[in-house]
């Protein structure tokens, strides 16, 4: 190892929770932050708040981004948070996109999801935001 | 380097506790090649050496994920613990990268006798072989019995899965031919098992066949004849016998007394891998901060000087201030 301190790229979790088969928009918002220069572990379809949670701690990511078209936000979306504080793992951050009222986004972000984007939302806000919610680079 | 009996660094003995989010960060400062991470690697290396290694490398699209995917079910079904190192790309523009291997990993929720890590290659090809080595190894001292590790391979990979694995399994597919003659350049010599994927497709017996023969033209790893076996991830089959032919390649390294030979060869690399690396760093220190050598630098970019005569004055540079 080298004797100055290094940190790497930021690590993201993308994943889709629920049963809903559409995946389009996670995968372009998956290349978008690849070609942010970040380093995207692709979970795909059909996870569980489990499943995500656990494979989020194990690639030890600093974001978790969900996205989610079965309007099954409200069931899921507080379920990976309780299991983050459960699993002692609150550091890391949970955005979301997908078709959610904004009466329902209102609500998750209040409970801890840090940012929701609608369909309008442009791959550079997305970027910027993850960026920022990354932080700064943690030893 | 000291020689003291340092007490156990607390991250160390969590991991050895069990604690998953403890490995995943370590992991993280081994793959940044943070130094922070130095203390607990030191105290986990004592713990390594019990796991069984094994690489999967291939061209693209040969399934070797897939063929990942079942031999988790298969030894989680022996009651074997299983450690998962995925490797893909970087983007050699942006340095990022998308890691869809977890995609067709399967595991019953909860099971903590898997640990799956997905890693990016990161464009630095020695620091990634050292990183990838050291990851294995924390899997290694976390107490899996098995760790698949998992990379693409042209034959010229930057992760030389032979470095890593105790056994090193090339996965091809049948009509690969023109291909698996360039692979004989790299990936023929590295072969302890060849897979046949997606057998069910017409021409795997001519490749395994064909395969059969190359095998017996010699180029022996010290007397192991490499196995060639048949697998179909839709069925699937042939699982059991990949795994079997691994099994008795473990067992001949035992028997013909080539593991330690093996171990002391992978050992001697990667301590000059560690040396170069150190090495390397260093240099970019002095290159950076030497106000001098940056004013070479302008003389060599304008062709007034050679670069040569430069590299003569970084390595003085750097003895004097060792």
């Amino acid at each position: 190892m080298s004797p100055t301190k290094s940190t790497g790229p930021i690590r993201v979790l993308i994943a889709k929770p629920g049963l809903d088969g559409h995946d389009r928009g996670a995968k372009v918002v998956a290349r978008a932050l690849r070609d942010a220069g970040m380093e995207v572990i692709y979970a795909g379809l059909r996870q569980t708040p489990e499943e995500i949670v656990d494979s989020a701690i194990e690639e030890d990511v600093r974001l978790i981004g969900l996205s989610i078209l079965s309007g099954a936000h409200m069931a899921l979306f507080p379920r990976v948070l309780a299991l983050l504080k459960q699993k002692r793992a609150s550091r890391i951050r949970v955005f979301a996109g997908g078709i959610i009222p904004d009466e329902d986004a209102k609500r998750l972000k209040k409970m801890g999801i840090r940012a929701i984007f609608g369909p309008g939302a442009s791959l550079d806000e997305i970027v910027a935001t993850a960026r920022k919610l990354a932080g700064p680079v943690r030893s | 380097m000291s020689r003291r009996a340092a007490s156990t660094p607390p991250v160390a003995r969590r991991i050895l506790q069990g604690d998953r989010q403890a490995l995943a960060r370590l992991i993280t400062q081994v793959e940044n090649r943070d130094p922070a991470a130095l203390p607990a690697v030191r105290s986990l290396y004592p713990h390594s050496g019990k796991a069984t290694v094994v690489g999967l490398t291939g061209p693209l699209g040969v399934g070797k994920s897939s063929l990942v995917n079942l031999l988790l079910g298969h030894l989680r079904r022996q009651g074997r613990s299983v450690g998962v190192v995925a490797v893909d790309p970087s983007s050699p523009f942006s340095g990022g990268s998308i890691l869809g291997d977890r995609i067709r990993l399967e595991r019953p929720p909860g099971d903590s006798d898997v640990f799956i890590r997905s890693m990016a290659s990161r464009g630095h090809a020695g620091g990634v072989a050292l990183a990838t080595r050291e990851t294995v190894r924390l899997l290694d001292a976390f107490g899996m019995d098995v760790v698949l590790v998992e990379t693409v391979g042209s034959g010229q990979s930057d992760v030389e899965i032979h470095d890593v694995a105790t056994t090193s399994v090339v996965v091809v597919v049948p009509h690969l031919g023109d291909e698996v003659q360039s692979l004989k350049a790299g990936l023929f010599e590295i072969a302890d098992v060849f897979c046949v994927n997606k057998a069910d497709l017409p021409g795997a017996d001519a490749a395994a066949r064909y395969l059969n023969e190359m095998t017996q033209l010699g180029g022996r790893n010290g007397g192991w004849r490499p196995a060639v076996v048949q697998t179909s991830t839709v069925g699937p089959k042939g699982i059991e016998e990949l795994w079997t032919a691994v099994a008795r390649h473990e067992a001949f390294l035992d028997s013909s007394g080539t593991r330690q030979e093996l171990d002391r060869r992978r050992l001697t690399d990667e301590i000059l891998g560690l040396v170069r690396e150190r090495v390397d760093a260093r240099l970019a220190e002095v290159f950076a901060r030497e106000p001098e050598l940056q004013s070479f630098l302008d003389r060599v970019v304008a062709r007034e000087i050679d670069p040569h005569s430069v590299a003569d004055r970084l390595v003085a540079e750097i003895r004097r201030s060792a």
